[in-house]
């Protein structure tokens, strides 16, 4: 250390480089989970989902599909995750006469309001898809999905200009708490080709661990957008009035409204 | 700043000569870079915490995992923390699969003091973890550009003929721990700098952009490039801790070649050639 002078010329300078890097360091160990906490700070972070949808936006088209697979590819069982068995009456009842009198609500800012059976779904032209269902955990699953196009049941209803997003209440109390699942996406997913009200899996009935009668299929997003044991569909212009408001069960949760990633 | 005098008696000169070696982007990119890496590193193993387990291929084989961490019942009834790999099973109790957290054990693939957040929290690990990306990806690729296009990047970055041959030489010489403190890099530590920027650090990005489902249908050579997402999140997992590797060597090797040299250098920029450690003759050494 004798020659530092000789080295580093400018010890005020020196010190300062020295300072920082300490500052910089403590900070690092402490200050990251209580930063984690601050309202702020999640704001900023926020920003950055906003950015990924506007850059994945950006490079991929409204029409570019998800992979299709084969049907060697597709996994002995689907995983079945969140709520696989709904508990409430409401929901038992419906398995109980075989969603016999189950009807799929339709309303919000559409010209037409409709309730749909499941024959009325089944009676539309459908699609059958073999794709990967990706968790925000980190896990995938290959399966086939076959339903009504999201696009075609929405041209039945007629949205009006106003509606920006679908959101899907759901009939499970997820983790048996109070509050039944609920998620949204918007209208380019919506429309999306492969955006399916899926009624089938594996050439079978949507089993009720997998959320019959009716699920979403959105192929480009994570699993947790694909809603399950769907009610009701209801067209909006924002999410104020949608619980937390921030457009579903998990982003009222902490998790990004954008699932691309 | 001060540079060496002309007086051939002087410390100075016998110490060496100063030169400048790193330009103001180096500089600020590596501070920064190195500051994105730790946050991605330790928000990646929150992620990798909430499904603990590897797989090859496009989906999950949950009863096979390629790799797993996780917690069972040991003979005697006690909780350990346990690393499954290609049929083997480690004890890593205590680090891996089951560590303290606040005095209590708690069953978690990484340890608290490892991720980001400390406690389980995934929401806010993705959240750490893709806002250090947005700094971390664009910085590389305007750091790429830079190598490929200054003259002196290029030059430093590049081995020489006469580099490439001498590299079975080059390693045997670090191997005994001596270092040369030339103006140039080395070879080895040329091809080293090249493997990481141009190899590890885009395949970081590449194999976390395949597993995005938007990315897929945007990208879906992506898929094909590395056989498929859950193939993607181990070579992810892999690259990563291929990364922590480097930076462990990097880090002895800063130390024990002469650490104020290395550091000033990456700081104010200037790095003295042909000190003590090294003959000043050999230090054009291939």
């Amino acid at each position: 250390m004798r020659d530092s002078k000789l080295i580093l010329p400018d010890p005020k300078r020196r010190r300062l480089i020295t300072g920082l890097g300490a500052l910089g360091a403590s900070a690092a160990l402490t200050g990251c989970d209580s930063l984690s906490r601050n309202d702020r700070f999640q704001t900023w972070l926020g920003a950055t989902d906003r950015l990924t949808r506007a850059a994945q936006r950006l490079v991929s088209s409204r029409e570019s599909l998800a992979r299709e697979f084969s049907e060697r590819d597709i996994a002995p069982t689907m995983r079945a995750n969140g709520s696989t068995n709904p508990s409430n009456a409401d929901y038992k009842r419906h398995v109980a006469n075989d969603f016999a009198d189950w009807r799929l609500r339709i309303d919000g800012l559409v010209r037409e309001p409709a309730d749909l059976s499941i024959d009325d779904l089944k009676a539309m032209p459908a699609r059958t898809q073999i794709t990967r269902h990706d968790c925000v955990e980190g896990w995938s699953c290959i399966a086939k999905w076959t339903g009504a196009v999201l696009g075609d049941v929405l041209d039945r209803v007629r949205p009006t200009s106003a509606a920006r997003f679908v959101v899907f209440h759901c009939a499970d109390n997820i983790y048996g708490g109070p509050v039944k699942y609920y998620e949204s996406i918007d209208m380019v997913e919506a429309y999306h080709p492969q955006t399916l009200l899926a009624y089938g899996l594996n050439d079978d009935r949507l089993p009720v661990a997998n959320g019959a009668p009716l699920r979403l299929r959105a192929e480009r997003q994570l699993g947790y957008k694909m809603a399950k044991y769907v009610m009701r569909l209801e067209l909006v212009d924002s999410f104020a009035t949608i619980q937390g408001g921030n457009g579903g069960y998990w982003e009222d949760r902490g998790y990004e409204w954008w699932a691309g990633i | 700043m001060h540079t060496p005098t002309n007086n051939p008696h002087s410390s100075a000169m016998r110490r060496g000569r100063l030169i400048r070696r790193h330009g103001l982007f180096t500089r600020v990119w590596h501070w920064v870079n190195l500051a994105c890496l730790v946050i991605l590193l330790m928000s990646g193993l929150q992620i990798f915490n909430a499904h603990p387990s590897l797989y090859w291929g496009n989906d999950s084989t949950f009863d096979a995992p390629t790799l797993q961490i996780t917690a069972v019942r040991g003979d005697d009834g006690a909780p350990m923390g346990i690393v499954r790999i290609a049929g083997y099973r480690i004890d890593t109790t205590g680090v891996l699969g089951l560590s303290r957290h606040n005095g209590e054990l708690d069953q978690r693939a990484f340890p608290s003091w490892a991720t980001l957040p400390g406690p389980q929290w995934l929401a806010m690990g993705r959240y750490w973890h893709f806002a250090a990306a947005w700094i971390f990806a664009p910085l590389l690729l305007a750091y790429l550009a830079y190598t490929l296009i200054s003259p002196t990047r290029r030059r430093l970055i590049w081995p020489t003929a006469a580099q490439w041959r001498g590299l079975p030489a080059t390693i045997a010489h670090h191997a005994r721990l001596k270092f040369d403190h030339g103006a140039d890099y080395n070879g080895l530590q040329k091809l080293t700098y090249l493997l990481v920027l141009f190899g590890l650090l885009p395949l970081m990005v590449l194999t976390g952009l395949t597993m995005s489902p938007t990315m897929n249908a945007a990208w879906p050579w992506l898929l094909d490039v590395f056989g498929g997402r859950q193939s993607a999140r181990t070579l992810h997992f892999i690259f990563a801790f291929a990364l922590v590797a480097f930076f462990v060597i990097h880090l002895v090797l800063v130390l024990i070649s002469g650490v104020r040299n290395n550091l000033r250098s990456m700081i104010t920029g200037r790095y003295r050639i042909g000190s003590d450690t090294a003959p000043a003759k050999d230090n054009r050494h291939a």
